[in-house]
């Protein structure tokens, strides 16, 4: 199991050269990982379907309780079978679609490790390795938007959906961390069928949560703008990632946990008010659009929001529903988006209004396109019909709310089916028009995917129980929280879902004969879209900027002392305040146990700091320096530290010479700041005297714990055969810091060195040295010059294309 | 005695600190051995200071009879002394430098040469 | 700025130098040897021989403290870092963990017990460690000086 998630991950490592090998058909042979990942996990379907789960355990981090476990049941097979299954059409659609581009390897390498990563989401019974999967599909997903990184567009567009996952991928680590807490345990298998969740005290913050997690990677409104921006991705991700299998992430997150947290009004309330409200916003939208990956990825949205609104409802019917729909939506929205491909691939479509009559030239893909989306307009005999009937019973029974809901589904399904009607009609139908590219049926690579996925929507249309025994049951069962009773079928008999369903047809078709109206009419819009949530994340990415603009310029300003005393008055305030709030302060004061030499020096020594400060001459400072120095050294060789005092003499001895030596050369000590300045200056460095004072007085008090300075005085002479203990500890018990130690010295030693004895001017001591040094100089200059050049073209190149 | 060392190191880290805040990179020198000396001073102090009880063993002994002064505080003063002295060399031959280049001490002029 | 130079050259400090070069730089052997067993090490050691090569670079110049030394003092970092390092690794061949501590005794005719010991050798590598890095400093500044 291991193996086959990670399989992907090394496989990733490997696709550039494996490209090169494949030549034209590395997509094919690539490809084979998904197709052999595909047939390990259908071998596994016949004990799933009977309602077992298998799990898998491996150690990671141990000690923090955390292991790769992962979990199949029907859910995480649906799942994962679409993935490989999907991704192996992908694979070698993606490989003949991108043939020509420069970085194929690349595509291959964030294609698979998404596989990789998503396959960890769906499998994973661990929170935090659920969460990690998770973000490796943010991460992979923004690398796929922004594959094509040369297009400021494609950049932008990645950045926001990047950053709009990501931080609902924050909110969701923290939902899990609360939801381990709450429930005692990270494994999935055991938090959804531990009781009490729902009544737990952190229940609601942890559902806000995991739902703002499972909202943003869902494009569920008010965050649903990012989706149809990751369209500027290659048209293969946008059929795997962004309608087939990473946005419903979320969803199968949403639907995982249903067992667990789901059932409550909370519960209810937001996923069914959001799911609607995107479902409609969505297909409001995908309505007006004209674009084709525009219209599907809107569509997307909706499918999106319908999945959330049944997950809320949470009852057995609507269970069944949300998995029949997830399958039959994988099924035909990535055949469309394969399609979308397709049409811009051989014929240079990118917009609906562009195209027409193309089923002359191009009558395999027609009826692929055509098959497909009566699977989206839910006609009978297709799978998408089975999916819509159970959607409109398991909303026409719905405890709450069931007449807004119908409402909302029904309005929902007529602008379906204006949306399928424009994606199976438009293009190809009616008079032919002239397309950029002369349009012809594309080869075997590109219309295999759309095909297969197209036509099994039509087999399990025909025959709902291959689908049902052979996996939705388990799914919906796993979803539902106990094995379900319902079947699938295509014929309910003539029933009120059914006669939604007619009506809807008849008008989502009027709406096709005026679809221009239709736009027209919707204007609106337009204007609504200037206060809409895309306008507001711009601004408040504007706004961050800037603030972080500000204040780097105010902290980052390049004054050593600002940054002092920002530093310092923090912790004078902070810790002052902590100080000032324990009651009864202990402070360690006795004035007995002094001799008078060792007051003497101590005295001293506060005089020399004072002095060392006050002085004018910068060799009286030096002088004042020696002394403190040497002082020092006495206390420690007064107060049992030998070798510290005499390594504090030399070292000390040491500093005064170098002092001498360079700063000797330096100007005399100089007025620089101002009366106010200084007294500022006193203010804070006494403060923090002060502080260390008292702070030094506090803890000397309240010393309680034995350290670890016992085992050396014990050990040092049987094991460390040494009698000096401190050279023992250094040389011994702790060489390997002492060896950093060493190491730190070395750089000092080459640091200083190259500073001297690299400096440029410094070098060229022979006429040919510097004869070499004026070249090189030169030879900078030039490409300087050329850098220059080359980056005044390319943004003279730049601004043309915007042309 | 340790009330004095408090009031000692104190002094120490106000002075240290004052120094560091003048404009003149000279001082910031000065500042910085004063600083690095109230460091080691305070770990010796918080480590608790007794008179007269070295940690040596005496010859041919394996313990140390009695009580004996904290080894790891004055092992770790002792790394620290040290490598305040090669923080310290380094500041300086890197002050030495761009006194060179920029030709000022004043390190509010040094700001604007980057 | 105004560059100003001094000189410290003179007569007692030249032979006063020269008589007690030879014995700091042997004191500081013997700090290096007793340290583990009486204040001193390789820290120390490093340290007084180093000041002795410092003192030779005052009384007379760069050059003579140069020439003294023979080898550059950055050399002097290289084998010491590596014999430190190297210090670390006996213990690995007896299947003990890294850096765990190795005596060896050797009875010489004379001398008698020698003691040889890893931690031994690890405090030699500090100790010329130390000396290496003291001198790369001042001999580059002295250095700097000088031109």
């Amino acid at each position: 199991m291991l193996i086959a998630v990670l399989s992907c991950f090394i496989l990733a490592c490997f696709a550039p050269w494996l490209h090169r090998l494949g030549g034209r058909h590395s997509g094919w042979l690539l490809a084979l990982l998904p197709a052999s990942l595909f047939a390990y996990f259908a071998s596994m379907l016949p004990l799933v379907s009977q309602g077992h789960s298998l799990q898998f355990a491996y150690a990671w981090f141990p000690g923090m309780g955390i292991q790769l476990s992962f979990l199949v049941d029907g859910l995480s097979l649906l799942f994962a079978l679409l993935i490989t299954g999907i991704g192996f059409f992908i694979l070698a659609y993606g490989g003949r679609y991108l043939e020509k581009h420069k970085d194929l390897g690349r595509f291959f390498v964030f294609l698979l490790g998404f596989m990789g990563s998503m396959l960890g989401v769906v499998l994973s019974d661990n929170l935090i390795s659920l969460f990690v999967f998770w973000e490796l599909t943010t991460v992979t997903s923004f690398m796929l938007i922004g594959f094509n990184h040369e297009q400021e567009d494609a950049r932008k567009k990645a950045h926001q959906g990047l950053m709009i996952t990501v931080m609902g991928g924050l909110a969701l680590m923290t939902g899990f961390i609360m939801l381990g807490m709450a429930a005692g345990s990270y494994e999935l298998s055991t938090i959804l069928y531990s009781d009490g969740l729902t009544e737990h005290a952190l229940y609601l913050p942890m559902l806000l949560l995991i739902l703002l997690g499972a909202f943003t990677k869902s494009a569920q409104a008010p965050f649903h703008f990012w989706l149809p921006n990751a369209m500027a991705a290659p048209t293969p991700v946008s059929a795997y990632l962004h309608s087939a299998t990473m946005v419903k992430a979320g969803v199968y997150l949403l639907a995982r946990l249903n067992p667990g947290l789901g059932g409550t009004d909370t519960w209810l309330l937001m996923l069914t008010l959001f799911g609607a409200l995107t479902m409609l916003t969505g297909i409001f939208l995908a309505s007006r659009a004209t674009g084709v990956k525009k219209v599907l990825a809107y569509s997307t949205v909706m499918a999106l929001g319908t999945l959330t609104m049944l997950l809320g409802l949470g009852t057995e019917t609507a269970a069944l529903a949300a998995v029949t729909f997830l399958l039959a939506h994988a099924l035909y929205k990535g055949a469309l988006f394969m399609v979308a491909g397709i049409l811009d691939h051989s014929a240079g479509v990118k917009d609906f209004t562009q195209a027409g009559g193309l089923r002359h030239s191009m009558p395999k893909t027609t009826v692929v396109a055509v098959l497909a989306s009566l699977s989206l307009a839910g006609i009978i005999p297709l799978f998408g019909f089975v999916g819509k009937e159970l959607l409109l019973e398991a909303v026409l029974s719905a405890s709450n709310w069931h007449i807004g809901l119908t409402i909302a589904t029904v309005i929902a399904n007529i602008l379906v089916v204006l949306v399928a009607a424009i994606v199976a009609l438009k293009p190809w139908f009616g008079a032919v028009v002239d397309t950029p590219k002369k349009p012809h049926d594309p080869d075997i690579a590109l219309l295999i995917g759309p095909a297969v996925l197209a036509t099994l929507g039509l087999l399990f249309g025909l025959m709902p129980f291959i689908a049902d025994k052979g996996l939705l049951a388990a799914a919906a069962g796993a979803v539902y929280g106990q094995p379900i009773e319902l079947y699938l079928a295509l014929w309910h008999g003539i029933n009120l879902p059914l006669m939604l369903s007619l009506s809807s047809l008849l008008l989502g078709l009027l709406l096709f004969k005026v679809w221009g109206g239709w736009r027209q009419l919707t204007n609106f819009m337009h204007s609504a879209e200037k206060i809409g949530p895309e306008v507001v994340y711009e601004r408040l990415m504007l706004g961050m900027t800037q603030f972080a603009a500000w204040q780097t310029n105010t902290l980052q300003n390049g004054y050593l002392r600002n940054y002092l005393i920002t530093t310092l008055g923090t912790v004078i305030i902070v810790v002052g305040w902590a100080l000032l709030r324990v009651n009864q302060l202990e402070l360690n004061i006795s004035f007995q146990d002094m001799r008078v030499h060792e007051v003497a020096i101590a005295v001293l020594l506060i005089f020399s700091a004072l002095i060392a400060v006050l002085v004018r001459s910068f060799l009286a400072a030096v002088a004042m320096l020696g002394a403190l120095g040497f002082g020092v050294a006495l206390l420690y060789v007064f107060f049992s530290a030998i070798d510290v005092g005499i390594t504090q003499v030399l070292v000390e001895t040491i500093t005064v010479l170098l002092l001498v030596l360079v700063l000797y050369r330096l100007p005399e000590f100089r007025s620089l700041s101002s009366t106010a300045n200084r007294i500022r200056d006193a203010i804070i460095a006494g403060m923090t005297g002060l502080l260390m004072t008292i702070l030094i007085l506090v803890i000397t008090g309240a010393r309680q714990l034995e350290g670890i300075s016992e085992y050396f005085l014990q050990n040092s002479g049987p094991l460390g055969h040494g009698r000096n203990v401190v050279n023992v500890i250094l040389v011994d018990f702790r060489a390997l810091d002492t060896l950093g130690e060493v190491f730190v010295l070395a750089l000092v030693a080459i640091g200083v060195y190259a500073m001297i004895h690299l400096r440029t001017g410094a070098l060229p001591v022979t006429n040919s040295d510097r004869r070499a040094a004026f070249n090189l100089r030169r030879s900078q200059k030039d490409k300087a010059k050329a850098d220059a050049k080359a980056e005044a073209e390319a943004s003279a190149a730049a601004s043309k294309g915007e042309e | 005695m340790t009330t004095l060392m408090a009031i000692l190191i104190g002094t120490f880290y106000a002075a240290a600190i004052y120094m560091m805040l003048r404009r003149s990179v000279v001082k910031l020198v000065i500042g910085l051995i004063l600083l690095s000396n109230a460091a080691n001073l305070l770990i010796f102090t918080v480590a608790g200071m007794d008179r007269g009880i070295p940690p040596l063993i005496p010859k041919g002994e394996l313990l140390i009879e009695g009580p004996a002064a904290d080894p790891l505080a004055q092992a770790v003063i002792l790394t620290s002394i040290v490598i305040g002295f090669g923080v310290l060399a380094f500041a300086v031959v890197l002050i030495h430098r761009a006194c060179e280049v920029v030709q000022t001490d004043d390190m509010n002029e040094m700001k604007g040469t980057d | 700025m105004k560059p100003r130079r001094f000189n410290m050259r003179s007569l007692i400090l030249n032979t006063g130098s020269s008589l007690l070069l030879p014995l700091l730089v042997l004191f500081s052997l013997f700090l290096l040897l007793r340290g583990h067993d009486e204040p001193g090490g390789g820290f120390i050691g490093g340290l007084v021989a180093a000041a002795a090569v410092a003192l030779k670079l005052f009384a007379e110049d760069y050059k003579a403290a140069r020439d003294m030394l023979r080898v550059h003092p950055l050399q002097l970092v290289g084998i010491g870092l590596v014999l430190a390092a190297v210090a670390s690794l006996p213990p690995l061949f007896v299947g003990e963990s890294f850096f765990t501590a190795q005596w060896w005794s050797l009875d010489l005719p004379i001398f008698g017990e020698l003691k040889l010991s890893t931690p031994l050798l690890f405090d030699i590598g500090v100790f010329l460690g130390v000396i290496g890095t003291v001198l790369t400093v001042v001999f580059t500044l002295a250095e700097a000086e000088h031109s």
